[in-house]
């Protein structure tokens, strides 16, 4: 197990350019999370970090020492592939010692390590068949235990579950999770699902068009968004982005009017205690307001509103039970806001209601550069 | 149409018909007709070989080439074998049979395995130019043999293997290879490269990655790369007759020798039976691995 420094990482073919300057600094044991959508450099950077491309730019370093001009097979890195890559022509057995036999460990010590990770893995059953006669599940399994096998100083996890069912899927991220906390290993992962991200990582990296949106826990990532590309991809559904007025009040504190096409018009006041700074700067400007679909509840019609809490009145568009919880469309300020209710709540398309917005969990980005003020 | 749905009417009736329930409609008809017309056509020859190499002499010059012997004898056979009369000595085919299978194993291995090596390093690695090596290498494949005789005899020449058995095996490794690479490199540019880069990643050394993940991967397109240059090196007469002296000629030389000869009688019957000596082995490698052989032209059309 080791630390990984990225510095001023860079990639192009030719003049394009796919990735920019990525600098990422991992502890030991951190479980990274490559996340962004095909295309965004995610996969790149992982085969820079394996040893299968090389960076134009850029530095890498492995529990301090630099690696980038390391052969891939010399820098005691793992990787699980997406299809597995399990050798076809191999037993589970051999393949999982197909790395340890590459590097010249005698026969007893690789019997020994293939029993003690198939061990782990549940996969002793398996040891004598081929892949092709193997699940999903189990390939998925097997390759696990391949990079296992040599105890690296690093893992690397492409796309692991994207080949599994939603089920096995599931399940598999948490026994991965398991894995890692057990082997307290550290771990680069790329996925382009964000539900894998916020539940393995214990931190994101959200790239875009090879650039490094945003670098940090799940927790920041979700709540703290740097911008709006990382406000819209994190989370499902969607964080709501509307433009909105931003106007300041006479005791302090600042209003946010939201008013498309031809909406009534809907004004949020924020006290002066949930108002950074920054954005004071913005008062008389248009912002971007970012509110979470869980942070609108329904408001009881006896309810008084906390101090972090405002009442807003909006029509119900469309219903979406989900049986957890029910996702509601509803119009607010003639924009269509996505909102997350309790599952038991009997709401009608068409009727108007009163809501309750959760100011602490309010976002504002500004209208031009899209970026978080904070 | 009317076909097709008689034949999925028929279908359900048919237990474990596998969806070809047997429908004799008229173009089904005509094409088991055509079918039959072509294989006799095909086969006409191979009776006539055959049932010819198995008569005395005197009942072809007699008689009809299409009838059964009257008296059936082996003794062409073996007279082709081992005692026939090849240019000036009475040895029959056997030594050069064996010249011939000298000559076709080590051509076709190396062949082989350098279109393996080839197919690996022009598909794994993307190296400037590599587009342009393999458009010279395919070129070659269309180069006419004729062309080649002359210079080709200069090297052998001054490599001092003119007129040996290594020297053909030189040339045919040399003519081969643009097929073999051909072959490989299509194969291995449909070959999963995430096998490939999770070997390196494990440790594999350039030749571990080819003879641990490519090789044990690529039986299909060995068997087509086999029976391919097996059956054009066996059945080469230009480069045999050009290159080789009496003690080297390859077994179509050696044939056509025996046919050949001006004096004497015009064994038939004998020259039959040589014919067939010199058509088995290819026969044999197609009979064994003919189902490979379709299965691996194919490999690589269908993502599997």
């Amino acid at each position: 197990m080791a630390s990984l420094d990225l510095i001023n990482v860079q990639k192009s073919f030719g003049p394009v350019k796919i990735l920019h300057d990525i600098s990422i600094g991992l502890q030991n044991g951190e479980f990274l999370v490559l996340v962004g959508p095909s295309g965004c450099g995610k996969s790149t950077l992982m085969n820079i970090i394996a040893g299968l491309e090389e960076p134009s730019g850029g530095l890498l370093r492995l529990e301090g020492k630099d690696i980038t001009n390391v052969a891939p097979a010399e820098r005691n890195i793992s990787m699980v592939f997406q299809s597995y890559a399990l050798y076809p022509n191999m037993t589970v057995a051999q393949n999982i010692e197909f790395p340890l036999e590459m590097r010249k460990v005698d026969k007893a010590s690789r019997a020994e390590r293939v029993k003690s990770v198939s061990k782990l893995l549940q996969i002793e059953h398996l040891l004598e068949r081929k892949p092709r006669q193997l699940s999903g599940g189990q390939r998925q399994r097997v390759a696990i235990g391949r990079a296992l096998a040599r105890e690296p100083k690093l893992y690397l996890f492409d796309e692991p579950l994207s080949n599994l069912d939603a089920q096995l899927r599931v399940d598999m991220r948490t026994e991965i999770k398991k894995l890692h906390q057990r082997l307290k290993a550290t771990i680069v992962y790329v996925t382009h699902d964000q539900i894998e991200a916020m539940t393995l990582a214990t931190r994101i990296a959200v790239m875009k068009g090879g650039v490094l949106q945003q670098l940090g826990t799940p927790y920041e990532v979700y709540n703290r968004p740097a911008n709006t590309f990382v406000a819209g991809f994190m989370g499902s559904p969607r964080m709501n982005l509307v433009k909105s007025r931003l106007s300041a009040l006479s005791g302090g504190g600042v209003a946010l009017t939201i008013q498309e096409g031809t909406g009534a018009k809907v004004q949020i006041d924020l006290p002066p205690d949930v108002v950074p700074a920054a954005l004071m700067d913005h008062v008389g400007q248009e912002v971007i307001v970012g509110v979470r679909p869980e942070a609108v509840s329904l408001a009881g019609a006896d309810m008084v509103a906390g101090p972090l809490q405002r009442f807003v009145e909006a029509q119900v568009e469309v219903i979406e039970p989900t049986g957890a919880d029910t996702l509601a469309v509803i119009d607010l300020g003639g924009h269509e806001f996505t909102v997350r209710l309790d599952p038991d709540l009997s709401l009608a398309p068409g009727q108007r209601c009163r809501f309750l917005v959760d100011l602490s969990k309010l976002v504002c980005f500004d209208a031009k550069t899209e970026t978080l003020i904070a | 149409m009317a076909d097709a749905q008689a034949t999925a009417k028929a279908a359900p009736h048919a237990h474990g018909a596998a969806g070809i329930a047997p429908s004799f409609g008229i173009a089904r008809l005509a094409l088991y007709a055509l079918l039959v017309v072509l294989a006799f056509l095909f086969l006409m020859p191979v009776y006539v070989m055959v049932v010819n190499s198995l008569k005395p002499l005197d009942e072809i010059r007699s008689g009809n080439l299409m009838a059964l012997p009257q008296a059936w004898t082996f003794e062409p056979w073996l007279t082709a074998w081992s005692t026939a009369q090849i240019g000036v000595q009475p040895t029959g085919l056997r030594p050069y049979f064996i010249n011939s299978f000298l000559m076709v194993v080590p051509a076709v291995a190396i062949s082989t395995l350098i279109g393996a090596l080839n197919g690996y390093v022009l598909t794994q690695f993307r190296f400037r130019g590599a587009h342009l090596l393999f458009a010279a290498m395919l070129f070659s494949v269309f180069i006419p043999f004729q062309i080649v005789l002359i210079p080709m005899a200069k090297t052998l020449g001054i490599l001092g293997l003119a007129g040996t058995v290594k020297g053909l095996v030189l040339v045919h490794v040399v003519y081969g290879i643009g097929f073999s690479t051909l072959f490989f490199r299509n194969y291995y540019a449909a070959f999963p490269n995430e096998l490939v880069r999770s070997a390196r990643m494990d440790g594999a050394s350039f030749f571990g990655v080819l003879t641990r993940i490519l090789l044990p991967n690529s039986a299909p397109i060995i068997v087509v790369t086999v029976i391919w240059q097996f059956t054009n090196i066996w059945n080469d007469f230009l480069f045999g007759v050009s290159f080789s002296d009496f003690s080297s000629f390859p077994l179509t030389v050696a044939l056509n020798n025996l046919v050949n000869s001006s004096t004497g009688v015009k064994e038939y019957n004998v020259h039959f039976a040589g014919a067939f000596i010199a058509a088995l082995p290819t026969l044999l490698v197609y009979l064994l691995s003919g189902k490979y052989f379709v299965r691996g032209l194919m490999a690589g059309s269908v993502k599997g």
